[in-house]
């Protein structure tokens, strides 16, 4: 009985969160582009699904992202499966953290939807200049590194803004030499990397590790991993673009070695 | 009927695609790294279980009945070419998905209990729920924000990289004097705010906006909505981290 009833209010308040999109959507549809709305039927189901969706989303979170985020940090942070001696706390005895960091980093930013979506609208965009893999790869790296940087940072107590202030430094070096083209995009891609099942993941993640280890707060400590797996994204991407211009540009000049004799061997048969 | 059906059916595909890799990746953990089956093994399934359904449902939802005419509204209003509807848009549209947003939701109530563990407010549920909706106010207030800022851009032709600069500048300067508590919860509001709802909705207002003006590029004008979405968020947690804490 419990259950149904926080599934219900959990539902009737993922309704009123809903709301003021639906409010406006509407609005706008109705006042300012003045057409009637089509299929206003599937409309509205479209809309109970999502309110359905969202509050079971949310019930999920709570019975299983939350608890197995926690878990594993406490878990990977165990005695017994630290490397090292026992009762040190060094930073490189927490080598499974970092693996785990890595693993679950890349693993659910390759399979992200969001990233899809985006990496395919870029291929059509840019004319088949980005590949969809090249690009989903990179964004992948950028957060495993980002969240694996990020547990290190938890683990060794060091300053959350000191990591973001050298990655911006890093972003805006990148930026000045990196193709115009790629920079939007790959501004776009710290955002796309986050989604709503990997933030609550690596987010209990993160406040596990810093409720674990001894002498960190979760206040001051815990948070940070979301930042980390936006921003290294950014620096990956416009690495990556960097990478295949210099590519395409060795291959250019080879090519035109090859036409070059090419031409040359032409002009001796006549 | 049917096709309703099949793309429910791909839905649900993509929803345990999205979360087969953690599944794995835990998995192998648990199986080959810590060989023990942590306790209560049989209700983090059936959460798992619950959040494919529910991600499931709510992408089917928004795909039968907000995407079309988020789009449609979008290139509608491109065409328009009236500057205040489009901007009016673009701000309800990052204050609507950004309150919507499923992990905003997750985080923020993540960060009113360690707040109130750690003694940063009251612990009470009053302080926290205030607290909560604080958060989740600020975040979707600048998103709107952020989405206004970048819409002008692509209208005006500013440079991105030096917007996103002085962005970035302008985080350096507030983390400098910000409650130390609010920095770390404020940079992951960044990340938070940019997943299932917005980017599919906001990527179509850059791109379709870019592509509609005559002398803009769809790949260098129409993307960076994103970017600023979530840059803002960090700027105007922190700011609000501040005013909170004078009051």
């Amino acid at each position: 009985m419990d259950l149904i009833q926080s599934g219900l209010s959990t539902i009737l308040k993922t309704g009123v969160d809903v709301l003021p999109i639906v409010i406006f959507i509407f609005g706008y549809q109705a006042f300012v582009i003045r057409q009637p709305m089509p299929n206003f039927r599937r409309i509205l189901g479209g809309l109970a699904f999502v309110i359905i969706g969202l509050g079971l989303f949310l019930i999920g979170l709570d019975h299983a992202l939350f608890p197995i985020g926690r878990l594993m940090a406490q878990q990977l942070t165990a005695p017994d499966v630290l490397i090292g001696t026992a009762g040190s706390h060094h930073w490189g005895s927490y080598a499974w953290v970092y693996v785990f960091a890595l693993s679950i980093g890349f693993a659910t930013t390759i399979a992200e939807p969001a990233l899809l979506a985006v990496a395919m609208k870029a291929h059509d965009v840019s004319g088949g200049a980005i590949h969809v893999w090249g690009l989903r790869v990179a964004v992948a790296l950028g957060a495993a590194i980002g969240v694996c940087l990020g547990s290190y940072r938890i683990i060794a107590g060091l300053p959350l803004h000191s990591f973001i202030m050298v990655g911006y430094l890093i972003v805006v070096v990148q930026t000045i030499w990196a193709p115009k083209l790629i920079v939007p995009l790959a501004y776009d891609s710290g955002g796309v990397t986050t989604s709503t099942v990997t933030v609550p993941l690596i987010t209990a993640l993160g406040l596990g590790l810093a409720e674990t280890i001894p002498g960190r707060s979760p206040l001051l400590d815990g948070f940070g991993l979301v930042a980390f797996a936006a921003l290294f994204p950014i620096i990956s991407v416009l690495a990556y673009a960097q990478l295949s211009a210099l590519a395409s540009h060795a291959r250019a000049s080879r090519r035109r070695k090859i036409q070059g004799r090419g031409g040359s061997g032409h002009l001796e048969e006549n | 009927m049917k096709p309703t059906l099949s793309i429910f059916w791909k839905h649900a595909k993509r929803s345990s695609r999205d979360l087969a890799p953690i599944v794995l990746v835990i998995a192998f953990f648990q199986y080959l790294v810590l060989k023990q089956p942590p306790d209560g093994a049989i209700g983090l399934v059936f959460g798992a279980i619950t959040v494919v359904i529910g991600l499931t449902f709510f992408v089917y939802g928004l795909e039968l009945a907000l995407f079309p005419i988020g789009d449609a509204v979008a290139v509608a209003l491109a065409r328009k070419g009236s500057v205040f509807w489009l901007l009016t848009f673009a701000f309800l549209l990052g204050f609507g998905t950004t309150i919507a947003e499923p992990s905003l939701t997750a985080i923020a109530g993540e960060a009113s209990l360690v707040a109130a563990a750690g003694g940063a407010i009251p612990d009470s549920d009053d302080a926290r729920r205030a607290y909560v909706i604080g958060l989740r106010l600020t975040v979707a207030l600048s998103v709107g924000t952020a989405l206004v800022l970048g819409v002008l851009r692509i209208l005006l032709g500013w440079s991105l990289p030096m917007m996103i600069i002085s962005g970035y500048a302008l985080v350096v300067a507030l983390t400098a004097i910000a409650p130390r508590e609010i920095v770390g919860i404020a940079y992951d509001s960044g990340g938070v705010t940019t997943s299932t709802v917005t980017v599919p909705l906001v990527t179509a207002l850059g791109v379709g906006l870019a592509s509609s003006l005559r002398d803009r590029n769809p790949m260098t004008d129409g993307f960076g909505l994103i970017a600023f979405a979530s840059l803002t968020p960090m700027i105007f947690v922190m700011a609000y981290g501040g005013i909170i804490q004078w009051i």
